[in-house]
């Protein structure tokens, strides 16, 4: 059963009343560091720090709209094997949605992290947050942010300016999380809600002495314009990014800036495999073999496999893509790697059914099968 | 028609379907030469990457083909190919490859004769459908 709590927030600063939180969640004796966005000290950025001193929360800034990367594989990293401990994590829908995915294949703990999850307002590209940021501090650009997306006016900002993963995700709220921390529909001058939603929250918010809250009656239907939105900017976007790739050809256009880097795959948190076959030897071809390609087409673009690379992930994790926008994020060449994937994703992830994130019990698509399913593409009819 | 002959990469399992390409062979039976089989121990081990490249380098119509269900030597390396297969069906058309250019299908150890045929209606299908896009294109 769901209970509400109310964390109270004094003079309208809001993350102030989350550090004052995160503390609280701390000093739980079973919770040994709390893994959220912090600022950083040598510079006006924000990165993903684990805290065991709750002094050091003071830096805790989990409403930066700065997400130069998924949390997810931190998780990952910190609960792939049991520490005997917990951590705490404050993380993005899309985080813990990848998060999950990866737990389903043996690469995290799920009861190892209390997941405190914060209804998501966005966030900018890297290069644009630092267009944002200016030489503001990162104290103030935050407020900037939050201020004039919660107060729903724009202010300076407005959601265009977004990310476009962010502007087209239609799960801003924290399914997944232990704790969720509603923003959307909320009174966020006053206060902030904290939503129970497993077991583990409520045993972990019952300690807290926390006033209980009720959801606000408004909330249902500011979460669902916002999704409303949502969908209208990722629809569109799903097809200009199908008219854009319909070909061969035209794929291969799209994709023309790339240089095989592979930072789409390592920013990638769904990208499972240990070692990725492209960087194997099977990919470090014999010299004379590129001679011999070069041959038969006359000309071929260096470096090879640029195509195979990207049809090969859509193959091997599309189903399992949370649209973070990460690909995206990490192209050097402003490749939209992630309109791509998130568009095919689409059409492979309704193919199985499947809604990656959404919870343990489904099996990813490709681990699992039925006797019964799927003789449409058996044989050479139709 | 036009005398495009098309290259198609068949993938088949060691125990079923090549046993029968097998028992084409030796009973006769005459199926498309420009037909290359790449024998795989069991349709399960074939990454939907092989596939992909099979159709990047030129091929023009792509087969696997297995054992029927029930009949996996491992089991059910034969109902997670067709995962595959059903997952790249739905990748593949979005850019452009018809989806009759690749196929699945089972043909048991004793089916010589169904493997023949099969073959030849491919190829006549696949040289209906023309040379594929990745042939006339500079793929990167
Ligand atoms: S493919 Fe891109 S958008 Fe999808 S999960 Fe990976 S990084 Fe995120
Ligand atoms: S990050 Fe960009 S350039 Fe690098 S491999 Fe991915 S798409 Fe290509
Ligand atoms: S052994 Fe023939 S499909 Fe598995």
């Amino acid at each position: 059963m769901a209970t509400t709590y109310r964390i109270p927030v004094a003079d309208e600063d809001l993350p102030g009343a989350l550090r004052a939180f995160l503390q609280a969640v701390l000093s739980l004796p079973d919770i040994n560091a709390v893994l959220a966005p912090g600022q950083l000290p040598m510079k006006n950025t924000v990165m993903p720090m684990l805290v065991s001193d709750p002094e050091q929360l003071a830096v805790a800034d989990p409403l930066a709209p700065y997400f130069p990367l998924n949390g997810a594989k931190l998780v990952s990293r910190l609960t792939r094997k049991p520490s005997g401990g917990k951590i705490a994590a404050v993380l993005r829908s899309c985080e813990i949605r990848a998060f999950v995915e990866l737990v389903k294949l043996h690469q995290g703990i799920r009861e190892d992290v209390l997941i405190v999850g914060i209804d998501c307002l966005g966030a900018l590209n890297n290069t644009d947050y630092a267009r944002f940021a200016g030489e503001a501090a990162t104290e103030e650009t935050t407020r900037r942010f939050y201020r004039s997306v919660l107060d729903g006016d724009g202010g300076d900002f407005d959601e265009t300016a977004l990310a476009s993963a962010c502007q087209a995700c239609e799960l801003p709220t924290p399914e997944g999380a232990d704790i969720g921390l509603a923003l959307f529909g909320v009174n966020t001058r006053q206060e902030i809600l904290a939503e129970t939603k497993t077991d583990a929250g409520e045993a972990a918010l019952e300690r807290l002495e926390l006033e209980a809250a009720e959801t606000p009656a408004g909330r249902a239907d500011a979460v669902r314009s916002l999704v409303a939105r949502r969908k209208v900017f990722r629809d569109a976007m799903f097809k200009r990014t199908q008219e854009a790739t319909g070909t061969l050809e035209d794929l291969t256009r799209y994709l023309a800036g790339c240089v095989n880097c592979y930072n789409c795959r390592v920013a990638c948190p769904v990208c499972y495999c240990r070692e990725c076959v492209f960087v194997t030897d099977v990919f470090d071809h014999e010299p004379d073999r590129y001679l011999r390609w070069a041959e038969r087409r006359g000309a071929m673009k260096m470096p090879t496999d640029t195509v195979f690379y990207h049809l090969t992930r859509l193959a091997h994790m599309s189903t399992a893509c949370v649209g973070c926008g990460q690909c995206s994020n990490a192209c050097p060449n402003d490749i939209p790697v992630m309109e791509l994937f998130r568009a095919t994703a689409a059409q492979t992830q309704a193919a199985f059914g499947y809604h990656p994130g959404r919870s343990l019990e489904e099996r990813p698509p490709l681990s699992e099968f039925r006797e019964d399913e799927f003789s449409e593409v058996v044989g050479i009819e139709g | 028609m036009t005398d495009f002959e098309p290259t198609i990469i068949a993938f088949v399992c060691n125990w079923c379907t090549y046993t029968a390409a097998d028992l084409a062979g030796t009973s006769r039976l005459a199926y498309p030469k420009n037909v290359r089989l790449i024998r795989v121990m069991c349709t399960g081990m074939i990454d939907p990457q092989y596939v992909i490249k099979a159709l990047l380098e030129g091929a023009d119509g792509v087969l696997v083909s297995g054992c029927h269900p029930g009949d996996c030597h491992y089991i059910n390396g034969n109902f997670k190919a067709r995962r595959r297969i059903k997952l790249l069906k739905e990748i593949l058309p979005r850019f452009g490859f018809e989806p009759q250019r690749l196929r699945l299908t089972w043909i048991g150890a004793s089916d010589g004769i169904q493997f023949a045929e099969t073959m030849n209606k491919l190829a006549a299908q696949v040289r209906k459908l023309g040379p594929s896009q990745a042939k006339l294109k500079m793929v990167i």
